[in-house]
């Protein structure tokens, strides 16, 4: 018969329990996790008349937006390999990719508080289900991006075949900083406030809309942004560049596969918490 | 198996904030002993502005056993619970759940609104640990239970209260749980589906511990073994006597003061309950009177001028603040002329057969106008004088207002044979 104890004690003092106790929750999670991810996605969808349409709607409004501002002069972007609108294209698709993952765990948990605070479930299920949803989404912008490049001969050839590796990894990273954020985020609205401000911070800082520099401090922080190597190497490897991070993409995808188990442990341990004061 | 105990509870307690921007920031700051794992140290001691919701609480419940939990709002009880059902740590103490829990916290909880009604079925099936071919096996008998019918399939959000709290309570119970709590659910839903539960829990209690929390009190005195009363967090009562349980959770409510709503018209000088002979020298807060013997009460008025005559009613509230019984003089006799300055009567309420318990008295003092057939009050004293009722030869608590009395002759053969003529003629 299984046994549960509760103490006031940190589950983090008996960190090979609780790993196993971990696991054994996302195993009786799976079901769970599906189950909402397929009603989540249906929900979304069923009151929107323009439906799946909306998943490229918004990149590519965002990419002649770019084109504009650039064509016309008000902001420059130095000489890419690509041409331009197909450089904006894949970067703002690759981009959307990387922020719905990132919001997922945080908006996951807030959808679900009523029933975190009155149900004891896995509670890893919710963050399966956000991931499962970013690789839904990421699904059909890689596919519109696949069709676009060939459509328009920029495909990559053989790499093409590594772009969904680039895409998980983009996921991977998203979702870790969602994650990281969701404890704090739970308790004060304050992050999801601040979160449109940093991802802009971001974008700019990443090769989305811009090329890299060639110096300057601009091109140091690019330069360092873990996002760079991610969605360089994602595009590089969708039009067949050669990739020019490639050793910092596989570093900076390692990092954040750490990262997320620490973040996933850290989240496990926070839920009682959070939902003490949930309902505060 | 039947004797082995399912719940441990030792010592528990649970720290909650008053101040919701303060609880936040205490919020943050124990996931960062929760991570640090440095948690203990401050654990035991309130921060400003916090107070224990759960102090100090221990118990524990063996397969078979139902526990009560009673107490006012506020008192803790939820929050027990929650710990219970792990959704929040303890902060001091220590809890052990044993076997597979089925847990009913709150009314239409647990349900994904956007998911039908099967569907939440399996969710929750396979949050409790049951395999898919397990739940395939419980659905028919879940949703027969429920009454759910057609709607199985039509999502959550659009049932009504009452089909949430059936088809809720329904999986929980279907889903052979070793540990049962229900929260006050039973509250909702039709007579017929609370009997049918009832029933239910009784079947569970053998195979399961039950942990019951209802402001019901002829419930908890029904299905319940044991009572625990919680109190500002505390324990204030613990132990199999269930009924004095019940009767220390209803001396905590004050709503029964003597209160005076009306006297214009009519004033009570003096009021008084003339307590059993047997009982006459206990030296007790109220009157007691033995199950069976009068209730006499002396009363000694004044009435206006302008009023002709009176009727009195006597209105008897038991502590649940049920009516259980009226007296009106207007049923028995004409109205007491209004023919001098102060009236001293003495009204006799023959053989009391209300149960053991305290009741208070609500006195009107009304007239009656001939035209509109409607009584005018010309006074009103609410819960003015309380009694109580004990039967000397020990009637014990039973889920009744009245006892009543009766008896049982014994024909012989002989008497019989006219009988069932009669028996049949009234059929």
């Amino acid at each position: 018969m299984e046994k549960r104890i509760y103490t006031p004690e940190s589950n983090i003092q008996r960190p090979w329990i609780m790993l196993r106790d971990m696991l054994a929750d996302m195993r009786r999670g799976q079901d769970l996790a599906l189950r909402l991810t397929i009603r989540d996605i249906k929900a979304l969808y069923r009151q929107s008349f323009l439906g799946l349409l909306w998943a490229f709607i918004i990149p590519i409004a965002n990419t002649l937006t770019w084109i504009f501002l650039n064509s016309s002069g008000i902001v420059s972007v130095e000489t890419t390999a690509l041409p331009y609108p197909i450089y904006v294209f894949t970067g703002t698709m690759i981009w959307a990719i990387f922020m719905e993952s990132m919001q997922a765990p945080l908006t996951k948990t807030t959808q679900n508080k009523s029933v975190l605070a009155k149900v004891n479930f896995p509670r890893e299920a919710i963050i399966m289900s956000a991931v499962y949803e970013s690789v839904f989404n990421a699904c059909i912008k890689g596919l519109i991006l696949i069709v676009a490049v060939i459509a328009l001969g920029y495909a990559g050839g053989w790499s093409m075949l590594l772009f969904p590796v680039a895409l998980l990894a983009i996921i991977l990273a998203g979702t870790t900083i969602g994650l990281m954020l969701t404890p704090i985020g739970t308790l004060y609205a304050d992050i999801s406030k601040a979160i449109p401000l940093i991802m802009q911070f971001l974008m700019f800082t990443a090769p989305v809309v811009f090329t890299i520099p060639a110096e300057g401090k601009a091109a140091w922080i690019i330069r360092h942004n873990p996002l760079t190597p991610l969605i360089s190497t994602a595009r590089d490897w969708l039009t067949g560049g050669a990739p020019e991070f490639l050793n910092g993409f596989w570093l900076v995808t390692a990092i954040f596969a750490v990262v997320f188990l620490l973040v996933l442990i850290a989240y496990r341990l926070a839920m009682p918490i959070l939902i003490e004061r949930m309902n505060a | 198996m039947s004797a082995e105990t399912l719940i441990r509870v030792d010592n528990v307690g649970k720290k909650f904030c008053r101040d919701l921007k303060t609880g936040l920031w205490y919020g943050v700051r124990d996931l960062v002993s929760e991570f640090t794992g440095s948690a203990n140290s401050g654990k035991q001691h309130l921060r400003p502005k916090e107070f224990w919701a759960v102090d100090d609480i221990s118990f524990e419940l063996k397969r078979g056993e139902c526990l009560g939990l009673i107490g006012r709002n506020g008192a803790g009880k939820s929050t027990l619970l929650k710990m219970l059902n792990g959704l929040i740590k303890p902060d001091k103490g220590r809890i052990e759940m044993n076997g597979r829990i089925g847990a009913l916290i709150e009314l239409g909880a647990g349900f994904n609104p956007i998911l039908t009604g099967r569907e939440n079925i399996y969710n929750n099936g396979s949050v409790l640990g049951l395999k898919k071919k397990e739940i395939d096996g419980l659905l028919e008998e879940i949703i027969d239970f429920s009454e759910i019918g057609s709607f199985i399939d039509t999502p959550v959000q659009f049932y009504s209260s009452g089909m949430k709290v059936r088809l809720g309570f329904s999986v929980a119970v279907h889903m052979k749980p070793d540990v049962l709590i229900l929260d006050e659910v039973l509250a909702v839903g039709d007579s017929g589906f609370k009997m049918k539960s009832f029933n239910k829990i009784n079947e569970i209690m053998r195979e399961a511990a039950v942990i019951f929390v209802s402001h019901s009190m002829p419930h908890i005195a029904t299905i319940t073994n044991q009572v625990l009363l919680m109190e500002a967090g505390k324990s204030a009562f613990q132990g199999d006597d269930v009924a004095l349980g019940i009767d220390k959770y209803f001396s905590h409510f004050s709503g029964t003061d003597p209160k005076i709503e009306f006297n214009g018209l009519a004033q009570i000088k003096h009021f008084a309950i003339i307590p059993s002979h047997r009982y006459a020298q206990e030296k007790e807060e109220h009157p007691l009177i033995d199950y069976r013997e009068d209730i006499e009460v002396d009363i000694h008025l004044s009435i206006d001028r302008s009023v002709a005559d009176f009727h009195i009613k006597l209105q008897i509230t038991d502590k649940d603040l049920k009516i259980v019984g009226i007296y009106d003089s207007f049923q028995f006799q004409e109205a007491v002329s209004n023919d001098r300055e102060e009236h001293k009567l003495r009204i006799t309420l023959p053989q009391s057969i209300f149960i053991d318990g305290e009741y208070a008295v609500s006195v009107f003092i009304q007239n009656r106008n001939v035209e509109t057939k409607r009584m005018n009050i010309l006074g009103l004293y609410r819960y003015w004088q309380k009694f109580k009722m004990r039967a000397s030869k020990g009637l014990g608590v039973v889920p009744a207002v009245v006892y009543l009395p009766g008896t049982i002759s014994n024909h012989s053969l002989a008497e019989i044979s006219e009988t069932p003529t009669k028996t049949l003629k009234t059929l």
